[in-house]
């Protein structure tokens, strides 16, 4: 069932996506990738990737052979659903604040007895990396539909909130780039990608609360990690590592400026 | 010269001066703020981690209030200034390239990414944000229309000199423009440059039809 719906909105996309490129006006196109996001609503391939997220999750593994089900996302030991909508937050055992994908690093090393350290040196196209990005996306669609809830009553949540905030604003590089560049502004675009205006609440929600996503253009199912070190890699910066507080602290900045904005987890994009 | 650099340096060490000066609140402050960034990347091919030191111009500009707040009006001039000095006119005194070379540098937004390689020709980045020749319909809208720039401006050395500082250093008009200094970063060449010129000077290019 789900291979099948796959398979039709693979083809669905590929047809939507030729008539993009045939559009003769630039409002248009986007009103027609607008259409084939429509027409993949039923059946969004980040289907698949929740599938083995969650059989991942749930498979004994590591050194001492035990799943991931035991893992504690912030709202206790075991508990996955409604967990992505209130992360990043703050951790006791590791006293840090943690994204769903770091957290999840930690579950792996604490539980399993991973060494996580080849998860976070890994390529971006790697099985290691392969398997976070279906372990979020699992994660994230526990999560459709609640209402972004992130908490900054801790100090430590305040301080990457307020880190994440000077760092989106943060200058450097050749081309003199900041997330601000593409991401300050009401209603402007790349070539004909439209760019949320992040530090708003309706910028944050849409860049926010979408991601997991499926990209349609590459195949490839993206986590939050994903998109920004992409972001990072056209600001011409060196490359985020995985999981690295200046991944957590913008994370944080979007998702607390996105609060009560409802999760549309896993999305799909161009 | 060197002298500016250092009341440049000078006066962005010393920012919190400012009445715009951005508090970013607890937990924020310089020590940790750097802390996080030092630890937090790695070196990707040529995206060193030294591109993570700001000069004065983008540790100035990343604070958002000093990008029009009156309070930093001089000192926005001051970023201009220093960045005009850095325009390198034509070596020999021409301004206009080949418009249709020109087109090419426009529509490639390649190069200087942690993916692409040393010594490959880098791209201009243009149409990423500006509308240029009416043929692309692809265009970017973070910068203003460029369609008729020719046509809209009178035909003389102003115009060149102009246009070509743009392009070479948008610093040097607006100290947090969002343009990138194409010439003084060394993203473009000075021939990319002559060539970008024609494409929106030239009578004969499209954009000017
Ligand atoms: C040079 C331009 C550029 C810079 C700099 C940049 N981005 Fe992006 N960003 C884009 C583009 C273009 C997209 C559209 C998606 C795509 O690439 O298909 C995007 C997409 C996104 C999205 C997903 C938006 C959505 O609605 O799905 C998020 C979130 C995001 N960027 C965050 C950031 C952050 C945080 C930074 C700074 C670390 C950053 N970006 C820097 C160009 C940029
Ligand atoms: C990331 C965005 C961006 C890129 C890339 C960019 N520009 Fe711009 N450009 C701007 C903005 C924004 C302005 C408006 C003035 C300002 O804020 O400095 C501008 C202004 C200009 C102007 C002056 C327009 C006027 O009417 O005075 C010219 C000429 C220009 N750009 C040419 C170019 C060329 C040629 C390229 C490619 C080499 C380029 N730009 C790349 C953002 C960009």
């Amino acid at each position: 069932m789900r291979r099948w719906n796959f398979a039709l909105a693979a083809v669905t996309a590929a047809s939507l996506l030729g008539a993009v490129g045939a559009f003769a006006e630039a409002d248009k196109s986007i009103e027609g990738i607008e259409k084939y996001r429509e027409a993949l609503k039923d059946g969004n391939p980040a289907e698949l990737f929740e599938a083995s997220g969650e059989e991942l999750w749930k498979k004994p593994a590591g050194p001492k052979n035990v799943s991931l089900e035991k893992c504690d996302l912030g709202l206790g030991a075991g508990v996955v659903a409604g967990a992505y909508a209130q992360l990043p937050r703050y951790f006791k055992d590791t006293d840090k604040v943690q994204d769903a994908e770091s957290r999840v690093l930690t579950c792996m090393s604490t539980l399993q007895g991973v060494d996580v350290s080849k998860y976070v040196k890994a390529k971006w196209k790697s099985p290691e990396r392969d398997d976070l990005n279906a372990i979020a996306t699992y994660i994230s669609g526990m999560s459709k539909d609640k209402p972004v809830k992130v908490s900054l009553a801790h100090p430590k949540e305040q301080a990457m909130y307020n880190l994440g905030k000077r760092m989106f604003y943060y200058q450097g590089g050749p081309h003199d780039f900041s997330c601000s560049t593409c991401h300050g502004q009401e209603g402007v675009r790349i070539r004909l990608q439209e760019l949320p205006n992040i530090p708003t609440p309706k910028g944050a929600a849409s860049g926010w609360t979408s991601w997991p996503a499926y990209r349609v253009s590459s195949g490839q199912m993206w986590g939050m990690q994903w998109r920004l070190a992409d972001c990072f890699r056209q600001q011409r910066f060196p490359e985020p590592i995985y999981g690295s507080d200046v991944t957590i602290a913008l994370s944080m900045f979007m998702a607390a400026t996105a609060n009560g904005a409802i999760m549309a987890t896993p999305g799909i994009k161009r | 010269m060197k002298k500016t650099i250092l009341i440049l340096a000078a006066i962005a060490a010393s920012a919190p001066a400012f009445a715009a000066d951005t508090n970013w609140g607890k937990g924020a402050e310089d020590a940790a703020f750097k802390a996080m960034v030092h630890s937090s990347f790695r070196e990707v091919g040529m995206a060193t981690l030294s591109r993570l030191d700001q000069d004065a111009t983008q540790a100035f500009c990343s604070d958002p209030k000093h990008a029009d707040d009156k309070d930093a009006a001089k000192m926005r001039a001051k970023i201009e200034a220093e960045n005009m000095a850095t325009i390198k006119w034509p070596s020999d005194g021409k301004f206009l390239g080949d418009w249709k070379k020109g087109e090419k540098v426009a529509q490639s937004g390649r190069g200087l990414t942690s993916t692409d390689k040393p010594g490959q020709v880098n791209g201009g980045n243009c149409y990423n944000c500006h509308q240029i020749s009416p043929k692309e319909i692809s265009y970017g809208t973070i910068g203003p229309s460029l369609l008729h720039y020719g046509k809209l401006r009178p035909n003389n050395e102003e115009t060149l000199k102009y246009t070509w500082g743009r392009i070479y250093n948008a610093k040097a008009y607006n100290a947090c423009s969002n343009m990138p200094r194409g010439g003084h970063m060394g993203i473009i060449t000075e021939e990319q440059i002559k060539d970008l010129m024609a494409l929106l000077l030239d009578p004969q290019s499209p954009v000017n039809q």
